[in-house]
């Protein structure tokens, strides 16, 4: 009985040896060795992929910065979202199911392409704004001449850009975490003297908090690791993580071995972030780790 | 007798038209046990949510103390209730569950002689008095040692009594009790039953219960109150409800009845398959149409020849401590229960004393309940209603926010 019912985990067991864990493997081999010879043979083992990291570091710090801001924007937008999708009706709830999931039926990088044009220098903004005068209006304000707000290739469009491609990631965990929160409780809470804000403070919010712990974790690791946003949105001014890496594989540093060495660091430390946040959580057991 | 302290005045309660309640009735007085019963789906949970403050009826009014609170929220009535399935708190553990109510700041309210409100302050128990009540509580109910644990921990009946310590610490006026014991076994149910009758005895506090078992009802109760269709058909003691019930129903869903069409032929003389009985009885129309109730356990059996009755035995059950038959009489079949033995087939003789025979007036029940030629369904019927699922019909409309 139990090897038949094995059996039918082997495929998913092989999909994840072949497709997650030698990559791991490779990565971490490529990380601590230096270049062979040839492209397909590696060097001697050596520390030297990290020792020499210490020059990326603002890179390291402006990437876990802006994933935290973008992470902790989704959870402020993210959580009344989805507090008041489970507290309306149906009707509410349908409408803005769709509305959340609507553009990630849309190809991601159309999306951020769509920003761009958005966030122009005389992109779609800047015309909205210079027609209603608002350019004029803060350059009469502050003294200055600005023909345009510089939106793109700042750091906050980046921001902008993860919050509005994960923003769904933190919904609807949160969501499925308090539509299924039994009513009874809410109402014992009442019963026992609660009023409305201490119900949610003692009873809603520390048992929605599994649902924050995958939200977070669903908006903060790939924000970590995105080069897409950032390069398009950030226009290459402001490299993260996910570019450095890209640029050691695909671009003129070419050097697999610094940059699985930078990947590992990245895995390493958000391992250790995801860790204490779930110790965070530790009584909410369900918490998922993703 | 104590004074009166809730009183629900013509209270209807209507969901989309469809009448939960109509017109109920009702005073509870200071530190009673009074059991709401019936069938689900008769009202009886509805009219707990009203006194709880969870529901506000359609019309009428519900009064504490002689003060309307129609409109006043759960967190500010003096009333506290144990939900039909404990509603704990997942996240806390024992302690905290049970300190739950005395954590939350309550607020105080000064008035001026003409009762306005002129000043309010938030009052905070402190760590030590949280503490010392929580100990105190766990030892009401036996849970002493268990503070620490975390809820999934517990047995039912664990959570039970940590469901009724986390109601009453906070020293309420009255406990509402929502089929507490509806998902404990029988043992544990029968324990539990005298426990909260000592709890009750000991805090001195009013319990409103509400079950749907009858006998939960008669064995714990000061005051039963039996409902169906959204009515009140009868408030008694337990006594009175068991002995005296008023209508059809009320006999049938209180103990075992065969309820019979009788006429009332003068006072203290009931006719029955054309067959004059004596009973205790009166106040009647001559000749009125009536429906009669003789219990099984107060028909005596006879030889046959002696009878005032003579009927065919045509089932019989063994049930411990008597056996249960089922006897034909001219086409209507009896429930009698006698620790002799009549095998199935013999013809047997009946005698009923006077105090044996209750008459009631002719309701809308009457001719619906009370004949047991049915007899084996019905059973199934009875024992089926022990573990029927909670009224999810009278819960919809407690989603207000």
């Amino acid at each position: 009985m139990k090897t038949s019912r094995s059996l039918l985990a082997a495929p998913y067991v092989l999909w994840m040896a072949l497709f997650v864990v030698a990559p791991i493997v490779v990565v971490v081999i490529y990380a601590f060795t230096s270049a062979g010879v040839t492209a397909a043979e590696v060097g001697d083992f050596t520390w030297s992929n990290f020792t020499g990291m210490g020059i990326y570091l603002p890179i390291f710090t402006r990437s876990f910065q802006l994933a935290l801001i973008a992470t902790v924007i989704c959870l402020l937008i993210g959580y009344p979202l989805a507090y008041a999708m489970a507290k309306e009706g149906p009707g509410f709830q349908r409408t803005a199911t769709v509305l959340i999931m609507l553009p990630m039926w849309v190809n991601f990088l159309l999306r951020t392409y769509a920003w761009m044009a958005i966030l122009e220098n005389n992109g779609l903004l800047n015309q909205f704004f210079q027609s209603v005068g608002l350019i004029d209006l803060v350059n009469h304000i502050l003294g200055t001449d600005m023909a345009y707000f510089r939106m793109i290739r700042t750091q906050g469009a980046v921001v902008l850009g993860m919050v509005y491609n994960y923003l769904p990631f933190m919904v609807l965990p949160i969501y499925s975490v308090i539509i299924k929160l039994d009513h009874s409780l809410l109402e014992a809470a009442r019963d026992l003297g609660a009023d409305s804000t201490g119900v949610f403070r003692r009873v809603i919010f520390p048992l929605s908090l599994p649902g924050i712990l995958s939200g977070v974790t669903m908006v903060f690791v790939p924000s970590v690791s995105t080069f897409a946003i950032s390069q398009l949105l950030g226009g290459g001014t402001h490299m993260l993580l996910g570019n450095l890496i890209e640029l050691q594989f695909l671009g003129g540093a070419y050097s697999p071995h610094l940059g699985s060495a930078i990947a590992l660091v990245m895995m390493v430390i958000v391992v250790i972030c995801m860790w204490i946040m779930n110790r965070f959580g530790e009584g909410e057991e369900q918490a998922v780790v993703l | 007798m104590s004074k009166e302290l809730i009183r629900l005045s013509d209270c209807t309660m209507k969901f989309d038209d469809e009448v939960i309640l109509d017109k109920i009735n009702l005073y509870i007085r200071d530190k009673e046990f009074l059991t709401l019963l019936g069938p689900s789906g008769c009202g009886k949970t509805t009219t707990l949510r009203i006194i709880g403050g969870f529901q506000t009826p359609t019309s009428g009014d519900v009064l504490f103390d002689g003060v309307r609170i129609n409109a006043v929220p759960p967190h500010k009535r003096a009333i506290n209730t144990v939900f039909q399935k404990y509603a704990l708190f997942p996240h806390l553990n024992v302690y905290e569950n049970i300190a739950f109510g005395l954590r939350v700041p309550k607020v105080e309210e000064q008035r001026d002689e003409k009762g306005k409100v002129i000043a309010r302050r938030k009052v905070k128990l402190s760590e030590k008095e949280i503490d010392q009540r929580v100990m105190e509580m766990l030892e009401v109910v036996n849970l002493r040692g268990f503070e620490k644990r975390h809820i999934s921990q517990l047995s039912g009946g664990q959570q039970q009594r940590v469901a009724i310590a986390r109601a009453l610490v906070n020293k309420p006026k009255v406990l509402l009790l929502d089929e507490p014991l509806g998902a404990l076994d029988l043992k544990l149910r029968k324990d539990m039953q005298n426990e909260l009758k000592r709890i009750q005895k000991a805090m001195e506090i009013t319990f409103i219960y509400v079950t749907h078992d009858q006998e939960e009802a008669l064995a714990m109760s000061d005051t039963v109150v039996v409902m169906d269709g959204g009515k009140i058909q009868q408030i008694g003691t337990p006594e009175d409800i068991y002995n005296e019930p008023k209508n059809a129903f009320v006999a049938d869903f209180i103990g075992e009845s065969n309820i019979l069409d009788g006429i009332m032929r003068a006072d203290g003389v009931v006719e029955i398959f054309n067959r004059r009985f004596q009973c205790l009885d009166g106040g009647f129309e001559k000749d009125e149409p009536v429906d009669v109730v003789i219990r099984p356990e107060d028909v005596d059996i006879v030889p046959e020849n002696e009878g005032q009755l003579k009927g065919t035995v045509t089932n019989v059950t063994f049930k411990g401590m008597q056996y249960d038959i089922i006897v034909d009489f001219y086409g209507f079949k009896w429930l009698i229960q006698t620790t002799d033995l009549s095998p199935v087939g013999s013809r047997i003789g009946i005698k009923i004393d006077p105090d044996g025979i209750h008459v009631m007036k002719k309701s809308q029940y009457s001719g619906m309940f009370g004949d047991y030629s049915s007899y084996s369904e019905e059973y199934e019927e009875i024992s089926d209603a022990e573990y029927e699922p909670e009224e999810v019909d009278e819960q919809e409309g407690g989603d207000e926010n």
